[in-house]
């Protein structure tokens, strides 16, 4: 089996609160899963320990079927083993972030170049026809030479989305990539990130859109109080929830 | 009064004269002493106490202390302690006569000081999340500092920077003091030879006043070109 992503009874605490107890998940190349789950269930949480943006407290992440070195600390905490490791698998960790992110000191298209150039070490000429290429793509070739402030969160969105692609990663994360923004520029950016899903990326989706998770998503996980209560396809896990738990959450966000 | 303006007319040609003097003091200090002030704010900025405690500590004495004690302090300290030491067999030795680099030392000195504290602040004003996007690429820490962190919070202190180095040009009429010839030294030295006390200050004035018109308004273009991304936006 190809499995891109792996991650092995994942705990995070902060402080005195489990935020995470035990999760367990997989990715093969080409799934697109949904994570759902109501405001301070750990989906957030998980998604950033993945590329260890927050330090789970234990658990196992594989990228590629490569394991991430963790040592345990005495005080119950742990610390990668090897920054240089953590670098090289955050660099195929794409993120995309709810408040987008962008570096507001560069343009967009030098937001793109930046870390192909930079960390991946690609030629500058080369990264720019492939950023290009990029923003063309989510249709905003146009805007290469504006700020980050002087685009619409649309817009800006659909440029961290390119920022992700330039990387080549092997799983994009998307952490609430559409809660930040106006109801009218949601649209736009869910249809960049369907392509994508068609395309055959391996994504990962922190998400309150559930028409998307329902349509796009092949694997959907519904997350509460840190444990994955209930997972499956769209069909079993919207069209079948066998939690009250689910059944609640699912009623709450239905219109 | 008719004559006093003659004189004071008159004396101008040697004023301008030392001008560069006063610009040259100003811009290796401000190089130097920004340049310092880096690693000033990094070990502020550190949670280990061996390094934010001296960097606090050096904070402290820049700011605490007047500008005239440190640049005497430094002059006649360091001329008690070099003759005789290493230094004098060293190439560092021919410019260790000459009161300028005294003054350069200590003016730069002091700038890290300011500016470290400066940069500390911009330094955490710093967006979180643009810092976490450059962790996620997979940036190494010093590729953060260089690439996200520094950039940034230069942009977010240049106003406050360049008021620094305003004050600055005019702290370095201090080393007129320090048998340095820059403009006040020059003005001084018109004083002596003669006996006019207000004609050489007032033109040393004047001449203060032009060279900070025009440096703020190169300060100003320097702002508006690196803060470009907080202006209307540029065509494609």
């Amino acid at each position: 089996m190809d499995t891109t992503l792996k991650v092995e009874d994942l705990h995070k605490r902060f402080g005195e609160a489990e935020v995470l107890k035990g999760v367990s998940l997989s990715a093969n190349t080409g799934d697109v899963i949904a994570m759902i789950g109501s405001s301070g269930s750990g989906k957030s949480t998980l998604l950033r320990c993945i590329n260890l943006l927050e330090i789970p407290n234990s658990g196992r992440v594989y990228v590629n079927g490569e394991l991430i070195r963790m040592k345990a600390l005495p005080d119950g905490t742990s610390k990668p083993e090897d920054q240089k490791q953590v670098e090289r698998i955050r660099s195929k960790l794409a993120m995309v972030f709810q408040s987008f992110n962008l570096w507001s000191h560069r343009t967009i298209l030098e937001n793109v170049i930046e870390a192909p150039v930079h960390v991946l070490g690609v030629p500058k000429k080369e990264a720019i026809e492939r950023a290009e290429a990029l923003l063309a793509k989510v249709g905003i070739a146009d805007k290469r030479n504006f700020y980050p402030n002087h685009l619409s969160g649309g817009q800006q969105q659909r440029a961290a989305i390119a920022r992700a692609l330039a990387m080549e990663p092997s799983v994009l994360l998307f952490d609430e990539p559409t809660s930040a923004l106006d109801p009218e520029l949601v649209g736009e950016v869910l249809q960049v990130m369907r392509k994508l899903a068609e395309e055959g990326r391996t994504m990962l989706v922190v998400t309150h859109e559930m028409g998307f998770a329902r349509d796009v998503a092949n694997q959907i996980v519904f997350l509460h109080k840190g444990q994955i209560e209930e997972q499956g396809t769209p069909g079993e896990v919207i069209g079948h929830p066998k939690s009250e738990r689910l059944k609640q959450f699912l009623s709450s966000t239905r219109h | 009064m008719d004559e006093s303006l003659t004189f004071l007319l008159s004396i101008f040609p040697r004023l301008l004269a030392a001008v560069p003097l006063t610009l040259a003091l100003t811009a290796i200090s401000c190089v130097i002493g920004n340049a310092l002030a880096v690693p000033v704010a990094l070990a502020r900025l550190s949670p280990n106490p061996l390094l934010w405690m001296p960097s606090a500590l050096y904070i402290l004495l820049m700011r605490g202390t007047p500008l005239l004690v440190q640049t005497y302090l430094i002059y006649y300290g360091l001329g008690e302690v070099l003759p005789g030491s290493f230094i004098q067999q060293t190439f560092l030795w021919e410019y260790l006569k000459d009161g300028f680099w005294y003054a350069v030392f200590a003016f730069s000195l002091n700038t890290a000081g300011y500016t470290g504290e400066i940069l500390r602040g911009a330094m955490s004003a710093v967006p979180r999340g643009e810092i976490e996007a450059a962790k996620a690429y997979g940036m190494s820490p010093w590729l953060v500092l260089w690439r996200v962190t520094l950039p940034r919070a230069v942009q977010i202190c240049l106003p406050a920077m360049s008021g620094e180095t305003i004050l600055l040009l005019k702290a370095t009429s201090l080393a007129s003091l320090i048998t340095v010839w820059d403009i006040m030294g020059t003005a001084r030295q018109i004083q002596k030879e003669s006996y006019r006390i207000y004609e050489p200050l007032i033109a040393a004035g004047i001449i203060y006043i032009i060279t900070v018109f025009i440096l703020t308004r190169l300060l100003n273009l320097l702002e508006r070109r690196i803060n470009q991304h907080r202006a209307a936006p540029q065509s494609a």
